[in-house]
């Protein structure tokens, strides 16, 4: 083994049986669904099969609690615009400061442009939510919150029944961008008191380009897009066919393997985590440890910084992420990490590494392998690092700062 | 993945002047810890001659930071301090064949270490007057904390005055939106709208001097910014879709050529309503 994708929260290879599913759907039934002629064949219900699955994926009650989107920043979108043009009384949103960007730009737009109030529970050193300050926030004037449901960088999984509880006493859509929990942990729709949920197929070895909204039967509900039929009217354009074949097959898939994503790539999760962190000096790994998926790992390498480690072990074959300012074109590092407190010397030296079922023994050893190296040869450059250690502060280097 | 050259990843894999320098005499510590680049230039100088005999660095930062830092070291190495002083952020970009426009701060970083550098050789305090900000205009390199700065100190009110003084938004124009909303948050209130050009009949094909009248009405409209930098813009000549520029003096913010070229490209491809390649002549500068 020499090379390791250890980047699945960014986005996870399509499994071949997915992509087998779908191809007879793009050369012999290309048919609209629509449409009244056999080129459309059996593919109007292959959508409502597909749509099953990601019911039984949820847990869901009832299939048309399912509505396919294009992506997860989509469903995240639809969702908290469609509670607060259902509500319009409510001039509030709950959210959390570490959420997904399709979910913070748009409130901080609705904050700015729409002169809506936001507020953005902040989270302790673990990123464990703050439930204090959100009970104090909630409120009859909240039309909608939107937790994340899991982060997607450090994994850490927020108690969302329990605040989507507290929600609904107060008459609040629940809306959770479930994007990064959706087919790693056991979700029940059935007897949950969340009432819109987020979900991305290529998160789940589905292709990119496809998602789906969960909303409860009852929820009121207004569409993004207006147009023709589909969807039952709530979501108009025509279907992505191919998509939301593939999105079936993949709930499919993840739902017979989320024993083993709890199991054995757990197993390999923490055998990654904890050979990293014995190997390199000045390395912990970030997160509420025991809540967590399994599958994700956030350590942070003191003293160094991400882009220059990951261009490094991209050169030897390892693929991961970071949360830090130099890959995202922005100048801050992950607003994520910032918010749980890390140094600055180690936010920026962050990396995750994601995990999927596709993931083996021998890409985890190929990580253990080659990392320690990369992380020495860094720090042999780094002016916060003697020849031996971290350079004492008092002797330390103190950069002039723009 | 950054679309880096293969000089950048060839000093970042393989830097060159790194780790502490014994017996330096000349050390400049300069960073932005919350961009994540901090960089400490040590120089050893010989009093007598005021020539740089060795410079060396150490760098906490992304690919490009380290790139940039062994490309100063090898640019300022055998020269006296007065001329390594001459060089600027630019000259390292150019060394480097060229950075992302997100990354040219980095270059920016490599020149201040120096000056701190020099500061400390002679005695003297450096104080950093550089601010920095997100990026918004990506065709032409310039962020917010300069479109802030200059929209305040000249009492700038619309997208088109923060193009004509900073260059920002004068290129693909895909950035107007956060520029407007710098403008709103400075001024309390919506900027004045840019004016939208009046919708074009589907133009025959153009003839070489239409195309030519056309890219010159562009780059005539476009002068005036570039004056304001002290510098200038003129057509060399039309061969297809290429464009030959010649561009002389210094821009005030305009990072590097390179940029600023890309900047051009984009505008007169939105005129010509057709791909343009624009590349720099070989005019003497003026």
């Amino acid at each position: 083994m020499t090379s390791a994708y250890m980047d699945n929260n960014a986005t996870t290879r399509v499994d071949p049986a997915v992509l087998q599913s779908i191809l007879p759907y793009f050369s012999e039934y290309y048919g609209n669904p629509s449409s009244m002629h056999s080129f459309g064949g059996d593919v109007g219900k292959r959508l409502e099969e597909a749509r099953t699955s990601v019911q039984s994926l949820l847990g869901a009650e009832h299939d048309s609690e399912i509505i396919f989107t294009s992506c997860g920043t989509e469903s995240d979108n639809t969702a908290i615009l469609s509670a607060l043009s259902a509500q319009p009384g409510r001039r509030e949103i709950v959210t959390s400061i570490v959420e997904h960007p399709a979910v913070l730009s748009l409130c901080e737009h609705l904050e700015r442009h729409e002169g809506y109030r936001i507020h953005y529970i902040p989270v302790d050193r673990l990123g464990r939510i703050n439930m204090d300050a959100y009970e104090a926030a909630l409120s009859e004037q909240v039309a909608v919150v939107s937790m994340m449901y899991a982060n997607n960088e450090t994994g850490t999984i927020f108690p969302i029944e329990a605040m989507a509880r507290m929600a609904r006493a107060k008459g609040a859509i629940f809306h959770t961008d479930a994007v990064q929990a959706v087919g790693k942990i056991p979700l029940n729709m059935r007897e949950s008191a969340i009432d819109m949920l987020s979900l991305s197929g290529h998160k789940l070895h589905a292709p990119k380009g496809i998602g789906a909204l969960y909303v409860r039967r009852g929820t009121r509900f207004r569409p993004f897009l207006r147009g023709g039929h589909q969807e039952r009217g709530r979501r108009a354009g025509t279907e992505n066919t191919t998509g939301v074949i593939a999105l079936g097959k993949a709930a499919e898939l993840a739902l017979s393997h989320l024993e083993y994503e709890n199991t054995r790539v757990r197993a390999m999760r923490d055998r990654l985590e904890q050979g990293l962190i014995e190997r390199v000096p000045y390395s912990f790994a970030n997160g509420d440890l025991d809540n967590r998926l399994p599958n994700t790992a956030s350590i942070s390498f003191e003293y160094i910084e991400g882009e220059a480690i990951l261009m490094l072990l991209s050169r030897a074959g390892i693929a991961a992420s970071s949360g830090s300012a130099c890959t995202s074109g922005s100048l801050e590092p992950s607003h994520v990490l910032r918010a749980m407190d890390i140094p600055y010397t180690a936010a920026h030296g962050t990396i995750r590494f994601s995990l999927s079922r596709e993931t083996t023994d021998a890409e985890v050893d190929w990580v253990l392998t080659q990392t320690p190296a990369i992380i020495e040869q860094l720090r042999r450059l780094s002016p916060y690092w003697g020849s031996n250690g971290p350079i004492q502060s008092d002797k330390g280097f103190e950069p002039v700062y723009a | 993945m950054w679309d880096y050259s293969e000089k950048v990843k060839e000093l970042f894999f393989n830097p060159k002047n790194t780790g502490v320098l014994e017996g330096a005499n000349a050390v400049g510590d300069v960073g932005s810890i919350s961009c994540g680049d901090a960089l400490r230039l040590m120089l050893k100088v010989d009093p007598e001659t005021d020539i740089i005999v060795d410079a060396r660095f150490q760098t906490f930062g992304c690919g490009s930071a380290i790139a940039s830092s062994s490309a100063l070291t090898e640019l300022i190495i055998g020269k006296t301090v007065d001329e390594a002083l001459q060089i600027t952020n630019q000259d390292i970009a150019e060394f480097l064949g060229g950075l992302p426009p997100e990354k040219m701060h980095c270059s920016v970083m490599g020149a201040e270490a120096l000056h701190a550098a020099v500061a400390n050789y002679r005695g003297e305090e450096w104080v950093d007057d550089h601010e920095e900000g997100a990026l918004v205009c990506k065709c032409f390199a310039v962020d917010s904390a300069l479109i802030e700065k200059v929209a305040r100190e000249n009492s700038l009110r619309s997208v088109e005055e923060v193009t004509f003084y900073t260059k920002a938004g004068g290129g693909c124009q895909s950035c107007h939106e956060k520029i407007e909303d710098i403008l709103q948050a400075l001024n309390g209130r919506q900027p004045e709208p840019v004016k939208v050009a009046a919708v074009k009949a589907a133009a025959p094909a153009l003839t070489l001097v239409q195309k030519i009248q056309k890219i010159s009405a562009v780059i005539d409209d476009m002068r005036p910014q570039f004056q304001m930098d002290g510098g200038n813009i003129e057509l060399v000549d039309v061969e297809g879709d290429t464009v030959k520029l010649a561009m002389s003096g210094s821009c005030m913010n305009c990072q590097s050529s390179g940029v600023t070229i890309a900047g051009i490209q984009e505008r007169l491809m939105l005129t010509l309503g057709r791909p343009v390649r624009v590349i720099p002549a070989s005019a003497p500068h003026a």
